[in-house]
């Protein structure tokens, strides 16, 4: 599946990329993580505040670190 | 109540320290203990009790409140949510993008987005602790003028037309009566328990002090030297108190400059201390605060050059104005 996180850059939407990879490598998943930076592409998900995820071209999350038990879940459905 | 705080720093400065309070070094560390001690006793207790409060506060809702109000009230209400939403950098470009791409009109915008920064709970603790309520209510109101002010002028300006070519054709589209992409009714509002806005409270708790117990160490470092060590009345004898132009001098000189409010106020407190004027340090401490390079740059992501100048003039003259009537207010401040 294809995750992206969008944010600008700010240290949180780094530590939200890297627990995801984290995540899925853990549970065996395939996942393509990438970083976001451009602000149209927030504005098209209608994002506004950071950092939030994608998945798959859906948001599922925006707004702090998503904690670990919600990574899970995107992984279990 | 706050006096227990005098206490504590008299006995570890001078009692168990056993240094002298007429020392430059020992009225250092009694300032340093005094507001280092104050200052995270208050920020503990109100972050939290803030938070309890803020927990179902969310930015769709902010939005979905803002959308179509009549544009004197709107403004008004965007500096209103400015300031009772956390502020974070990071956030003011989607934030922007998402309210511009909703029809919001930039003026309105920008009344959140300028009030934002300067009015947070932090700093408003600070600034209560430190330098007493009535100069916080007067901070408080001054820092929601600043923000209303600029959103009217930037609409009068019809500044819009100085947004960058995508963010200006979603505000048209939106204008037009398309709504908000990606985004359908606002969400209901929420109903937490409170064992949800506790476990939500302390984890606002731990973030913010997290982010800024190196601040306050820093600002109050800096505040307690130049407590000690700069003498009395440097600023009166050195720089005079009375030239007008010492007032914008110091907002051109703070634009650029980066700090957060949690530095900044305790080096204010020290400042005021030694003779400099009040609305002339508050000035230079708000124009730190409102604006700075890094904001200025990701801010250039959605605003063209002539968007961002005006905007930086306009915060130019709100702070020369509000530097100028805090010093024509200092005696009924009560500090100085």
């Amino acid at each position: 599946m294809k995750v992206e996180v969008l944010g600008t850059g700010c240290k949180k939407c780094v530590a939200t990329a890297d627990h995801i990879s984290e995540v899925a490598h853990r549970l065996n998943r395939d996942a393509e993580v990438t970083k976001v930076t451009d602000p149209a592409v927030m504005m098209d998900y209608g994002v506004m505040s950071t950092p939030a995820v994608a998945i798959d071209g859906e948001l599922v999350h925006s707004g702090s670190v998503p904690d670990e038990q919600t990574i899970t879940g995107w992984f279990d459905e | 109540m706050l006096a227990i705080f005098t206490v504590i720093a008299d006995w570890l400065a001078y009692g168990l320290l056993g240094l002298s309070p007429e020392s430059r070094l020992g009225s250092a560390v009694h300032f340093f203990i005094e507001d280092t001690t104050k200052i995270f006793a208050l920020l503990v207790v109100m972050i939290y009790v803030i938070a309890l409060a803020r927990a179902s506060l969310n930015l769709e809702r902010v939005r979905a409140y803002l959308q179509g109000r009549h544009r004197v009230f709107g403004y008004l209400s965007g500096s209103m949510f400015g300031a009772i939403t956390p502020f974070c950098s990071c956030s003011s470009i989607p934030l922007f993008l998402g309210f511009t791409s909703a029809g919001i009109p930039l003026g309105i915008t920008m009344a959140f987005l300028l009030t934002s920064p300067v009015i947070n709970e932090v700093a408003v603790v600070m600034l209560w602790g430190l330098l007493g309520w009535k100069f916080t209510v007067a901070y408080v109101i001054v820092g929601m003028a600043v923000g209303i002010t600029g959103g009217l002028l930037l609409d009068a300006m019809r500044a819009h037309r100085w947004l960058q070519d995508f963010a200006a054709k979603a505000y048209a589209q939106a204008s037009a009566g398309g709504g908000a992409p990606g985004d359908g009714e606002p969400a209901p509002p929420q109903r937490l328990t409170f064992a949800e806005r506790h476990t939500f409270a302390l984890g606002e708790l731990r973030e913010i002090i997290g982010r800024i117990w190196k601040w306050i160490l820093i600002g109050v470092g800096l505040g307690a030297g130049l407590h000690g060590f700069l003498p009395e009345n440097w600023f009166a004898e050195h720089l005079g108190s009375g030239q007008w132009w010492s007032v914008p001098a110091a907002v051109f000189a703070g634009l650029p400059l980066y700090s957060n409010a949690t530095g900044v106020i305790p080096v204010l407190e020290s400042l005021i201390g030694k003779g400099l004027p009040v609305g002339t340090t508050l000035a230079f401490c708000m124009s730190t605060v409102a604006a700075s390079l890094p904001e200025f740059t990701l801010l250039k992501q959605v605003m063209q050059w002539r968007l961002l100048a005006t905007v930086f003039v306009i915060l130019l003259i709100n702070l020369s104005i509000i530097g100028w009537v805090f010093n024509a207010l200092t005696p009924w401040l009560g500090v100085g």
